[in-house]
Order: structure tokens, then sequence, then C-alpha cells
């Protein structure tokens, strides 16, 4: 009798396990099915959506390299991409330095303020008014148009993130510089830069990622294909048939997302740690 | 050569705090200098005005004989070590050591002969190639000073040198910056909340309340003569026996017990209220009758090591602390008497140590 309850138990246990282990599987599958796919569409000679093994095949790759906007595209997207990190990361920095040293009357009201405002500014709901603005401004179909206004719309985040960092870094670090004989100058460069290094590093790339999957302002802004950058470009991928071109989009997509992994590894491993030291707390 | 000092000097922070108060200063060539006092009395404040990094609200600072009241702590030839020492994390020891050159556009075999000379003289030869975070607190200390050496300063400030080392190497510490000192023979200005510290360290020191100097003397001075109250019972280990006291037919009357004035009295001070001081080192326990003693019972024997500090608590109330040398500590309920040595006990009136020169004109 006891024998069997504890057989019943056991297998009860077991089944709970199974139901389990299903369920997180299923869900597994559904969110690895669409890298899976990014996996095998580039190199299949008829993809479709779904999962199959490919027939493999680099041909879709000789496309993409054949199509004039393809290999542009993610020229322009670097430059746009690298072209709002400079503008960000050095804006920030000086920002969030000033923010956390000057004692200013509002500092926080001011900086939440311009955090919730800056969802606004990228977003769809000011896409008329920034177009009008552009447009009076000579900007519209510029890449600097395009920096300008994501440089503004990422720039509060990147000085709020910014700002932790330089909080963090004692005072007494830069009064140590200054009895030396430093310049403002020269404490910025020698001494407040290289200990907030990793969050410089950190914001970069974080704007870099936004930038670079960003499609409503360069869609908007930018009216020539010559300067579309790839989020755009991936846009204009279809057959004769009106139908969207799966092996183009497949070989498109991984090559678009290969630079944004490859600087996250880059960077973590350049400046993916933190100096600490030199201060007894 | 190069001393400091300080004329009129007054620092106001928004908000109408006034951290230093009309304070006036000189501290001579070579001295080693404590400003001593409780946390909040600005002797900080006073030490990074010095510095530079806090502009004077009035009055002057002069080093040597420059007026650099309004000059950047760059240019006032001052070498500075922080309370957290702000060694710069992301440079070498020799780095960090050779910076004060750096800036001074010196050449960077120059910068590391000189960094590689001071460091040896601080026996840090062996640290050079490290980075602050791989040193231990003492390591960082001696960093810190090699730093402030570098440029040979006429100044260094020293902002609470020994309170991040743990007790026994702020002992070494102690030694060590005070043979450093007397080596380098520079003028030296130390703030400390400790008055162990600056009593064992400093050639001079002036005692700081409220932003405002309480007493300046040496030492042995300040620890025997204390001029005031808040001296009187800010220095010493053991605080010292503070009781309230009167002037009867020429006897000094307090706690019950009738003892010599250690100054001549006239007369006038009959039934004014005093404060009678004596140290505890300085009473003499006796467990039979004396006359001129406090007479109590003992309440508490602490043990100090050598000694013990032994509570008697007088007819009135009032606790009485005395120092008995080992082997001879009463017990607790022990009737004692405790004698103040001739000479070493003092008289305050309205706040202010009591002499001769003051009960002669009055």
């Amino acid at each position: 009798m006891r024998a069997a309850g504890m057989t019943a138990a056991a297998v009860r246990a077991a089944l709970r396990r199974i139901a389990a282990t299903t369920f997180v599987s299923l869900v597994l599958a559904f969110f690895a099915l669409p890298m899976l796919w990014l996996a095998s569409a580039p190199f299949d000679a008829d993809p479709r959506i779904n999962v199959s093994l490919p027939s493999f095949t680099l041909a879709n790759f000789r496309v993409l390299m054949d199509d004039p906007y393809a290999l542009r595209s993610l020229r322009n997207s670097a430059v746009l991409a690298a072209g709002t990190a400079a503008v960000v990361v050095v804006s920030a920095a000086l920002a969030a330095y000033a923010l956390s040293r000057v004692r200013l009357p509002g500092r926080d009201v001011l900086l939440y303020l311009l955090l919730l405002l800056s969802s606004i500014i990228t977003g769809t709901a000011a896409m008329v008014p920034i177009f009008l603005l552009a447009t009076q401004l000579h900007l519209v179909d510029s890449h600097l148009g395009v920096v300008l206004v994501l440089s503004g719309g990422l720039l509060p985040t990147a000085i709020f993130l910014l700002k932790d960092f330089t909080d963090a870094t004692p005072a007494s670090y830069e009064e140590a510089a200054r009895v030396f004989g430093a310049s403002p100058l020269q404490t910025l460069r020698h001494v407040v830069v290289p200990v907030i290094r990793p969050g410089l590093a950190m914001v970069g790339i974080w704007t870099v990622a936004q930038v670079w999957g960003d499609f409503l302002m360069p869609f908007l802004l930018l009216r020539d294909p010559d300067k579309a950058p790839a989020s755009v470009i991936m846009y204009t991928f279809y057959t004769e048939g009106g139908q969207p071109d799966l092996a183009l989009i497949g070989a498109f997509s991984l090559l678009y997302s290969v630079p944004v992994v490859a600087m996250y590894l880059l960077v973590s491993r350049r400046y993916g740690f933190r100096f600490h030291g030199g201060i007894k707390r | 050569m190069t001393g400091v000092e300080l004329s009129a000097l007054t620092k106001d922070y928004p908000g109408g705090v006034r951290a230093v108060d009309g304070l006036d200063l000189a501290v001579p060539d070579g001295a080693f200098f404590a400003l001593l006092g409780p946390s909040g009395c600005g002797k900080t404040t006073l030490l990074r005005t010095v510095a530079g990094l806090e502009t004077a609200t009035s009055g002057t600072v002069r080093i040597g004989d420059r007026d650099v009241t309004r000059l950047p702590p760059g240019r006032r030839d001052v070498g500075m070590v922080f309370q957290d020492y702000a060694l710069f994390p992301h440079m070498t020891v020799a780095d960090n050591i050779a910076y004060p050159l750096r800036i001074k556009k010196a050449g960077k075999a120059e910068r590391h002969a000189a960094a590689a000379r001071v460091a040896a003289s601080l026996g840090l030869a062996d640290l050079l190639g490290r980075r602050p975070a791989e040193l231990s607190g003492g390591q960082q200390q001696r960093v810190a000073l090699a730093r402030a050496m570098a440029a040979r300063p006429k100044v260094f400030l020293l902002d609470e040198p020994l309170s991040n080392l743990d007790a026994r190497l702020r002992l070494e510490a102690r030694t060590f910056l005070k043979k450093l000192q007397h080596e380098l023979g520079v003028t030296t200005l130390f703030v400390t909340h400790d008055q162990a510290e600056a009593l064992a360290m400093a050639d001079l020191i002036a005692v700081m309340e409220a932003g405002r100097i309480r007493q300046l003397g040496t030492p042995a001075e300040v620890f025997r003569r204390p001029a005031n109250l808040f001296v009187a019972s800010f220095i010493g280990s053991t605080p010292m026996n503070l009781v309230d006291a009167r002037v009867v037919d020429g006897l000094v009357e307090a706690a019950g017990a009738r003892l010599p004035s250690p100054v001549r009295v006239v007369g006038d001070e009959a039934g004014e209220s005093l404060v009678y001081g004596v140290r505890p080192e300085y009473l003499d326990f006796s467990p039979v009758p004396v006359d001129g003693a406090f007479h109590g019972r003992v309440v508490v024997v602490e043990n100090l090591g050598t000694s013990s500090l032994t509570t008697l608590e007088t007819g009135g109330g009032v606790l009485v602390h005395v120092v008995v040398p080992e082997d001879a500590e009463p017990r607790p309920g022990d009737e004692g008497w405790a004698v103040p040595r001739p000479g070493r006990s003092l008289l305050y009136r309205g706040g202010e140590l009591m002499t001769d020169d003051v009960a002669a004109a009055a």
C-alpha cells in the first residue's frame, strides 16, 4: 500500500517535471525561431517564412553585392551612428560633469523633464514639426540633420546615464589635480575622462545601437536613397511581383546585425571593467 | 624662509554658515603644525583655504613672502595629501608620483627619475609599476605623500593623514611622518580631530572651536596649561577633572575638599563661581586620609594597562577621576583620597585660565 503510494508520488513528480520542461522548451523555441531563420535563410536558395534545412548557397550574398544600395546603406548607417555617438558622448560627458559638480537650483527637475521630453522628440508625435523645422534649416536630405535630431533625442538619457558615473567619482581626484596645478581641461583629460571611461564607452555603444536600429528619422529626413541607412533600405527589398524578397532580406539582415554584435563584444572586452582604488573609503 | 601667515581670515559658505571666523595665525618656517578640533570646527576648511581649494571670503593668506589669497591652488607651491588619498586609479604609482611634474611640463625621463628618487626615499621603489588598487592602505598613504613631495613644494598640507589607517599602522605612520618632516624641514600643516595624534606629532598645535583658535601652543603647553575650559576638556586621553569651585579663606573649595589655590587669590574672587581643573594623571591616590585631598568612595576601576583609571564619588555626588599605578589599585566600594600634585592644578574663571598676572592685576 505504502509502496504504491510512493510510486504514485514519484510518477506525479516526474509528470510535473515533464510538463514544466515541455513548456519552457516551447517558449524557448518560439523566441529562438527568428534567430534560426536569420541563421538559415541567408544561405537558402529559396527561403520562406519557415525554418528548414537550407539547400546551401551563397548566391544570396552575390545578389546583395550587386544591389547598388545595399552596401552603401551599411556605410551610411555607420556614418550616422558614428556621428551621433560622437556628438552624444562629447556633449553628454560635458553636461553630466557640469551637472554633477555645479550646484544648480532645480537641477533634478530639469533632468527629469528633459528625460520625459526626449521620448517625444524622436517619437512619432513630433514627426511633422521636426520635418518642417529641418526643411526651414535646409537640413532635409543631409546626414547632419539626422545626426542632430537623433542626438537631441538621445542626449537626455545619455546625460542621465553618465551623471551616475560622474556622481560616483569623488571630487578629491579633481582637487588633487588642481592642487598640483592642472587646468580645468587638463583635469578633465588626465583624470575625469579616464576614470569615467567605462561610462563613456557604455553610452557610446548604446547610442550606436539606437541609431543603427532607428527607422523613422532617417526615413523621414532622407529623400535620396543613396543616403539612406540600412534600416531604411531593407524596407525596399521587394521582388518584381511586389512580394518581400526573402532571400535578399535574410542575407541583408545577417550583414546588418553582425556589426552591432561585433561592437558589443569588442568594446566590452576593451572597456568592460572599471578602474577602482586610490580612494580609501 | 617659508612660513604661512593668515590674517583676519574669514570663510562663509552660502547659507550663512561661517566656517572660519576672522582668524589670525602665523605658522613659523619648518614647523610641524597641527590644526586640532572637533568635527565641524572649520579646521578642514582652513586647510583647504590655505591650499586654494576654497576662496577666502575676506582676509589674506601669505605663504613665504607672497600674498596668495587670490591665486589658484596650482600656483601656491603647496603639496597636499587628501584624507582619502585621491590617487588616480588609472595611473601607476610612478605616474601618480610624477603627475605634478607632468603638469610642470618636465620631460618623461626627468619625471620618472624624480618619481623613482622620491619613491625610493619612502620605501616604495618596488611598487612603481602597480596601480593604487593593488596597494595596502599604508602604501597608498605613502604614495600620496610621495606625490605631494615630488614637485618640492614650500608647504605640505595633510588632511587627516592618519584617519584611514588601522590602529597599529597609525602608530607606525605617526613616527614615520614625524621623522620625515624633521628630515625634510618643510613647513607642514595637518588637520586632525585626534588630540593624541596632535600631541604626538606636532611642534605647535592650534586648538580650534567654531571657526576660531582657542589656544596656540606647544603640545606641552596645551596639555599642561589649557587656556580655557574648551581646550581643557578636549585635550587628554582621559578627560581632565573640572570641578565647580569657590574661594574660601584663600583656599579653593571644590567637591567638599579644601585645596591650596594654584594661583594667588586676593579675595575679590570670594563667592564667585570658578572651575578647578586637574588631570587624573596629576592626582595621587591614597587609601588613608590626607589633608587637601578629594575624598570619596571608589565606584569604578578601569584598567589602562600599566595603570588604572579610578573613579571616586565624592560626598556631593561629583565624580573625580584618578590614575592609579599598577599594584596599588583600590577595589570598588573602598574609601579613597586624591591629592593634586603641586603646580599641576588649574583654576578657571569665566571659562578662562587664571594666571598670577591676572590675579595680581585684579
